[in-house]
């Protein structure tokens, strides 16, 4: 019988409940040694484990006729013809970046590039999803530049272009950032290989850079616990990038599928080589030797558990069959990056990790991937609006000077001061570069046609409305892909939340993933993989519910996909769409201090429909401009079109406020189905259908934004406009 | 025509350079940077990427590869040799073009659309087969180092031997180039180098053309 438990037992040192300790001793019959102690508290981490979002994301559908790889693999895959697959995944390394910003980002990026070449595809775009804190708050342009700098450093580096992404700022942010990086990559399907290590006999390879202490524990010591004081000392688990390591480790793994040399990849990330071996084991059905003293070290003096743990970047593991090893070597050695054999596939069913001939640690590759107790959350809506307010404008300002302040809040500015500092361009295949259409659009030769991808989730409007912001997040990113032309072929998600363990962020989840999985079905789109981080919380309480969502979807040809801004003066501009906007949840209620809980449903199966008429207008060529009316409303979506083009535009948004909506709503409100159009007249009226409103509301030209609103119209200089939209800058800059 | 594009551990644009130079009617292959032997190539390009991790300095480990010996020595010889970005500060740092490439003056990466303005870029031994004197181009510039300098006699003369080969077009300067110089060439005029990226300027889809006319510029300086 083992002594009580104390704070300071181990087992509670490493993130380990008791019941869960006293669950790994029954599994083992025995007490864990003290390697076998870091394993299990990795392997059962939030991180790894999903002991608290398993069950709730078993109800996301994930299967569909173009899913070539779902989730459960190192990424999803979808088939776009010729043989070939778009593979994808969206990640989080938001605890890391909060402690160290520029390395944490780059990182996240180094990760997520590494899951989507262990499928054996080339990356060919990056995109990443942001969350900070206020930008009048020293730390949050800290973490902004060093996030924007990690990312741009990293991607730009590995030469894998940066094609798109969001940036909000709100004060539940502000402790606890969130990074998210979603890569894109392509690959030839018969060469893809999944992640299950096969074949008794076969060896491990484990390529890439040498193993150091940097990462030790990071999976759950940063992943897994709220932030809070001391931050400074976990430093050290910060794992350290080096893009240039990882874009040898890259080519060497293609050139090593594309001779088919390998019978599995899998790539090292959270829990380093303790995750990638079992969980090949695990999926393979079979055991593992792992020999330690075989690992190549930074550090000659590292002790099992530190080998077995670390998170030093840019290694992958490798099963390959005997006879091939070799001829791997050769190839890494080309490569200049480290190829060693540290151990092969057993029959036994354990993760074993010898040093030299020593056993160190032995333990069923079931108990350590599958043994984790999976939790029930018990979750409890919160009464009322839990995040406070904080009033920046008067509700007494003038349209003009609300539209002004509105478009120079950070969140809805211009992102290009970001965004200029990534390689958008690199492959020759971006169509579109950010900013210039509501969707990424690369171009894929390979199989005659080009996707669309975009990344999107309003925390705040998720706050508001767990469910109904989640569907808004789904429908936003569907209706960015209609505005580029694009049907969607699949769908992945980072579902970033605080503390599934307290009642008001288990139901924040709990409906969030029951939206997604609603959304996703009436859209008929497949979840194919995604990424869970919880516990994102600071000394204030949780961030804003934050599931990030990420769809691409495909076109038959990337010229067709529209631009955002206006593009012909003369032209009439319409508004298609169920869009019934309100206050509630809107960039406007935020600045006024207005937030409360509560939005309205989203009419999904409308919104789809508004979709499928869109993407048919733009691929037939009937359309100049398409671009969804988002954040700040419709008169920001205006304003946007025409600085994008330096062509005004004279608006009258009277056949709106015949939905109902007041001038302030009509102007300033928000909410999912709405899209700017701007064409010819007759085109544009001849989108209306079964299902389809359109309304026209005016016509583009001139050098003034004139947005009739009964008593609240506008009409401001393109100029003045375009100075508040391109702010971010100055802010960013700020010294004070 | 036969390209060649080195390829070091690094590269990022060697795919896209490739593309650019089959575009222009030649065939055009990769070479690897352990390679000493060039093997009958018209022309070399030297391309866009962070070559051996860019460590030390920005093309300082990459100037010292068997590929750069066999550059050097085609260079020398009179082949076209066109460095683009990264290509261009291994150029600088082998000493086949004048000058240095410094951190921009924002110190930080910038990927924006620049207008060109092109200066003489004349074939060697003064040949005069194309030119591009006075055009303006449209081509991206990507690049975190890309502010290039040289001490004041040095531009004095370069500007003077009608070696600056291309200007950012004015209020373009995207990293406090001195001078607005975006590109230069050697004496000889067979070895030009530039920041922007020709070879992502090759196909309206993605944005503008204006890139095949410095490959089909170098492809006419052929020896």
């Amino acid at each position: 019988m083992s002594a009580p438990a104390t704070d300071s037992s181990p087992h509670r040192e490493l993130g380990l409940t008791d019941s869960e300790f006293e669950l790994i001793v029954e599994k083992l019959g025995r007490e864990p040694n003290g390697v076998e102690l870091a394993m299990f508290s990795l392997l059962w981490s939030e991180h790894c484990a999903y002991k608290h979002s398993r069950k709730l994301l078993r109800r996301l559908p994930t299967e569909g006729e173009r899913v070539v790889m779902g989730p459960g693999e190192n990424a999803g895959a979808v088939d776009v013809g010729e043989g070939y697959a778009i593979a994808f995944k969206v990640e989080s390394h938001n605890h890391p970046s909060a402690v160290e910003p520029f390395q944490g980002a780059a990182t996240g990026v180094g990760g997520i590039l590494r899951d989507v070449f262990a499928l054996g595809a080339r990356p060919i775009a990056i995109l990443d999803s942001l969350r900070f804190g206020e930008l009048d708050s020293v730390r949050s342009r800290h973490l902004l530049d060093g996030a924007v700098r990690g990312i741009g450093h990293y991607g730009n580096s590995i030469g894998v272009p940066n094609v798109g992404g969001e940036i909000y700022f709100e004060a539940p942010y502000e402790h606890n950032c969130l990074v998210n990086a979603m890569c894109v990559g392509i690959a030839r399907q018969d060469e893809m290989v999944r992640a299950a290590a096969a074949g008794v006999g076969n060896a491990v390879v484990l390529m890439g850079a040498s193993t150091g202490r940097d990462g030790i524990g990071g999976a759950s010591v940063l992943a897994s616990a709220e932030l809070g004081e001391g931050d400074a000392a976990k430093r050290p688990t910060v794992q350290i990038g080096d893009p240039f390591e990882e874009s040898k480790v890259l080519e060497c793994c293609l050139e090593l599928l594309g001779k088919g040399l390998l019978v599995s990849l899998q790539d090292l990330g959270a829990a380093g080589l303790t995750s990638s071996a079992s969980e090949m084991a695990s999926a393979g059905g079979v055991g593992i030797d792992l020999d330690v003293a075989r690992v190549p070290l930074r550090e000659a003096d590292m002790e099992p558990f530190e080998i077995m743990v670390s998170e030093s970047q840019e290694r992958m593991l490798a099963v390959v069959e005997p006879a091939k090893v070799d001829e791997v070597i050769a190839v890494c050695e080309k490569w200049q990056t480290g190829a060693a054999e540290i151990g092969a596939i057993a029959e036994h069913g354990l993760v074993r990790v010898l040093r030299g001939g020593e056993v160190v640690g032995e333990m069923p590759v079931d108990a350590l991937v599958d043994g984790c107790p999976l939790y029930d959350l018990s979750p409890a809506e919160p009464e009322g609006w839990i995040y406070g307010n904080r009033a920046t404008l008067d509700p007494s300002a003038s349209a003009e000077e609300t539209l002004l302040a509105l478009l120079s809040s950070p969140s809805v500015a211009s992102k290009r001061w970001a965004f200029e500092q990534y390689d958008s361009i690199v492959g020759s295949r971006t169509a579109r570069r950010p900013e210039s259409a509501d969707a990424a659009v690369l171009a894929i030769p390979e199989a005659d046609r080009a996707i669309a991808i975009s990344i999107d989730g309003n925390g705040r409007r998720v706050a508001c409305d767990p469910y109904a912001g989640t569907v808004e997040a789904v429908l936003e990113c569907a209706q960015n892909l209609a505005c580029a032309g694009a049907e969607p072929l699949g769908l992945t998600n980072c579902l970033n939340f605080g503390n599934p363990e307290k009642p008001t962020p288990a139901w924040q989840l709990d409906r969030s993933v029951q939206a997604l999985a609603d959304s996703c079905e009436a859209l008929g789109v497949p979840v194919v993989g995604g990424n869970v981080s919880l516990y994102n919380e600071g000394p204030e309480g949780p961030i804003y519910p934050t599931p990030v969502v990420g769809m691409v979807g495909e076109l038959p040809d990337p010229a067709m996909a529209a631009p955002s801004a206006f593009a012909r003066a003369g032209d009439a501009i319409a508004l298609l769409g169920p869009f019934e906007p309100t206050l509630a949840g809107s960039e406007l209620a935020k600045q006024r201090g207005e937030l409360e809980g509560g939005l309205p449903q989203p009419d999904v199966a409308a919104v789809v429909a508004a979709c499928e008429a869109v993407r048919a207008a733009v691929r037939a060529g009937k359309l100049s401009s398409a671009h969804d009316a988002g954040d700040g409303g419709l008169a920001c979506a205006l304003a946007e079109c025409t600085i994008g083009s330096g062509l005004g535009c004279q608006v009258d948004l009277q056949p709106l406020r015949e939905r109902g909506c007041s001038p302030e709503e009509a102007l300033f409100g928000e909410g999912p189905g709405g899209f700017v159009l701007s064409g010819e007249r007759e085109k544009l009226e001849a989108l209306a259908g079964e299902g389809v409103e359109v309304l026209l509301l005016g016509k583009v030209g001139g050098d003034t934004v004139e947005i009739a609103a009964g008593d609240r119209s506008v009409a401001i200089r393109l100029d003045a406009a375009e100075s508040a939209w391109r702010s971010l800058p100055a802010q960013v800059e700020a010294t004070d | 025509m036969l390209w060649g594009v080195v390829q070091f551990p690094g590269s990022c644009d060697e795919r896209d350079a490739l593309h650019a130079c089959e575009l222009t009617g030649g065939e055009a292959r990769l070479i690897w940077h352990e390679e000493r032997d060039l093997d009958g190539v018209d022309a070399v390009v030297v391309p866009g990427g962070f070559s051996y991790g860019d460590y030390l300095r920005a093309g300082a480990i990459a100037r010292f590869s068997p590929a750069m010996e066999a550059v050097a020595e085609f260079a020398a010889g009179g082949g076209p040799v066109l460095g683009i970005c990264n290509g261009f500060q291994v150029l600088c740092e082998a000493d086949l073009l004048p000058g240095a490439l410094l951190l921009n003056e924002s110190m930080r990466f910038v990927c924006r659309q620049v207008e060109l303005q092109s200066e003489g870029l004349s074939t060697p031994g003064g040949a005069q087969s194309f030119t591009l004197a006075g055009e303006m181009l449209s081509i991206p510039a990507k690049h975190g180092e890309g502010r290039y300098w040289a001490p004041e006699e040095m531009l004095d003369a370069i500007e003077a031997n009608g070696q600056v080969a291309f200007r950012y077009a004015p209020g373009q300067n995207p990293n406090g180039s001195a001078r607005d110089i975006a590109g230069v060439r050697n004496e000889a005029g067979n070895v030009l180098g530039l920041m922007p990226h020709p070879e992502h300027a090759v196909d309206a889809m993605t944005g503008s053309t204006d890139g095949l006319r410095v490959f089909d510029a170098v492809a006419g300086a052929r020896v």
